[in-house]
């Protein structure tokens, strides 16, 4: 017996929203996810007219759907954005090589222009490299921070007003769990805001943060949007993906488990006395850090000194042992 | 005595690594004396198409697809379609498709 679409159409339904539990048609599912991203976005303030956003591009399901969503709602509501892709190249051979050809066809698709960004040619050093220097250890601390500065440095030259990323329901509701679990209480209150806003850097927002997974899948599945789905060959990162699957435990046994959790995150509040980090800029390349000298510009020092362990772990302890060495102050940059 | 049925499977978004990089499959499932379930299914690529057994937990998690893993049957999600004890027909195609991968 088929399942009618819960809007009412008339047609048959095609899937059971994990958020709602509504059963839907494939064009009454497209039009309520749309929507409610439009909303997302709206009720968020996200964009405002004329500005230039970003997006952040991997190739991946995500940032496909986003790319084309923003697509859609731009046109349909008149948002006067001008959109364009931003990719970051890791230089993962095997990994990013491949996604990269699909954002490729992404900008040729939706006639967005793409900019593509290297690690070697903002750093001197690809992942490759950096791999076969430290090894497959600590490797995805390197291409974390390396790659959160390479957005904001790609987003600069783009001279964008925002960078949006791909960030989904799933992903903010495991971090929040990842922050609680290693006590990260700064991060705890900032992963959660639908746009973050540090001084001296471009503004990120999270257009599909109250959009499930699933429903991104099945929205890529039915448009037979094109995306590159391999994990990285580096390290799956194993904490995040305990993480990951206690949450997808969790969403089987009750789907709003991932709102529930992004709604304590949202609603958690840090006592007075807690001490949170001060914000300030790095004096060797002047973004921003809280610390005096940069995670990115530690971990590379680290890199071109040969002590690729320099900016691994506690900063206090990467300061001490960069003041123990000659010259401390002549970092090559 | 049912009949043998021959059906599609596909593995899509990574999960073809567990199924010798190939998603397609044409498949064909053998007399049995109780209907093909999906449940019943499910098993059968454990023991027919999966090539590392080892793995078998990035696949299944008790008598159901691992938590993250998407399944449709002729395009339509399986919730709608009674997921385990949905009763398969001949020439029905069949995709899973994971979701746990970076994006």
């Amino acid at each position: 017996m088929p399942v009618l679409c819960s809007a009412k159409c008339g047609k048959n339904a095609v899937l059971k929203r994990p958020k709602t539990g509504d059963t839907l048609c494939k064009e009454c599912f497209y039009w309520a996810f749309e929507l409610e991203i439009h909303s997302t976005i709206t009720n968020g303030k996200l964009f405002k007219k004329g500005d230039v956003v970003a997006i952040a591009a991997s190739g991946g399901k995500d940032s496909t759907v986003l790319a084309q969503v923003l697509k859609i709602l731009n046109d349909r509501y008149n948002y006067e954005l001008k959109l364009v892709l931003l990719s970051i190249d890791e230089g993962i051979t095997g990994y990013r090589d491949d996604s990269l050809k699909t954002v490729q066809e992404n900008k040729d698709e939706y006639q967005m222009p793409l900019k593509i960004l290297s690690y070697e040619e903002l750093y001197g050093w690809s992942m490759d490299k950096i791999v076969a220097e430290v090894g497959r250890k600590n490797n995805c601390t390197f291409c974390g921070v390396f790659r959160r500065q390479a957005l904001d440095r790609g987003a600069m030259l783009l001279n964008v007003n925002c960078i949006a990323t791909g960030h989904n329901a799933d992903d903010i509701a495991e971090t929040v769990l990842m922050n609680i679990l290693r006590g990260d209480v700064a991060r705890l209150q900032r992963c959660v805001n639908i746009i973050t806003i540090t001084e001296g850097t471009i503004p990120r927002c999270k257009p599909l943060k109250y959009t499930y997974e699933k429903e991104i899948v099945m929205y890529a599945y039915f448009k037979k949007l094109n995306y590159f789905s391999t994990e990285c060959i580096f390290a799956p990162n194993a904490y995040r993906g305990y993480a990951r699957t206690f949450l997808k435990d969790l969403e089987r046994l009750k789907p709003s488990s991932i709102m529930d959790i992004i709604h304590s995150g949202e609603t958690m509040c840090i006592k007075k006395n807690v001490k949170l980090p001060d914000i300030g800029v790095c004096t060797k390349c002047g973004f921003v850090s809280s610390q005096d000298i940069c995670k990115a510009c530690m971990l590379l020092e680290g890199l071109n000194r040969g002590l690729p362990k320099l900016g691994i772990g506690k900063s206090s302890k990467a300061h001490k042992a960069l003041a123990s060495l000659p010259d401390p102050k002549l970092l090559h940059f | 005595m049912e009949k043998g049925l021959s059906i599609t499977t596909e593995f899509t978004s990574g999960l073809q690594i567990l199924f010798n990089n190939i998603k397609k499959h044409k498949v064909l499932l053998p007399e049995t004396e109780e209907p093909w379930t999906l449940g019943l299914l499910l098993f059968w690529i454990k023991d027919n198409l999966l090539v590392d057994k080892d793995k078998c937990d990035l696949f299944m998690k008790g008598n159901t697809v691992r938590p993250g893993i998407i399944v449709a049957i002729n395009d339509q999600d399986w919730e709608l379609l009674g997921d385990l004890k949905y009763k398969i027909k001949n020439n029905d195609n069949i995709t899973f498709i994971s979701t746990l991968h970076g994006g």
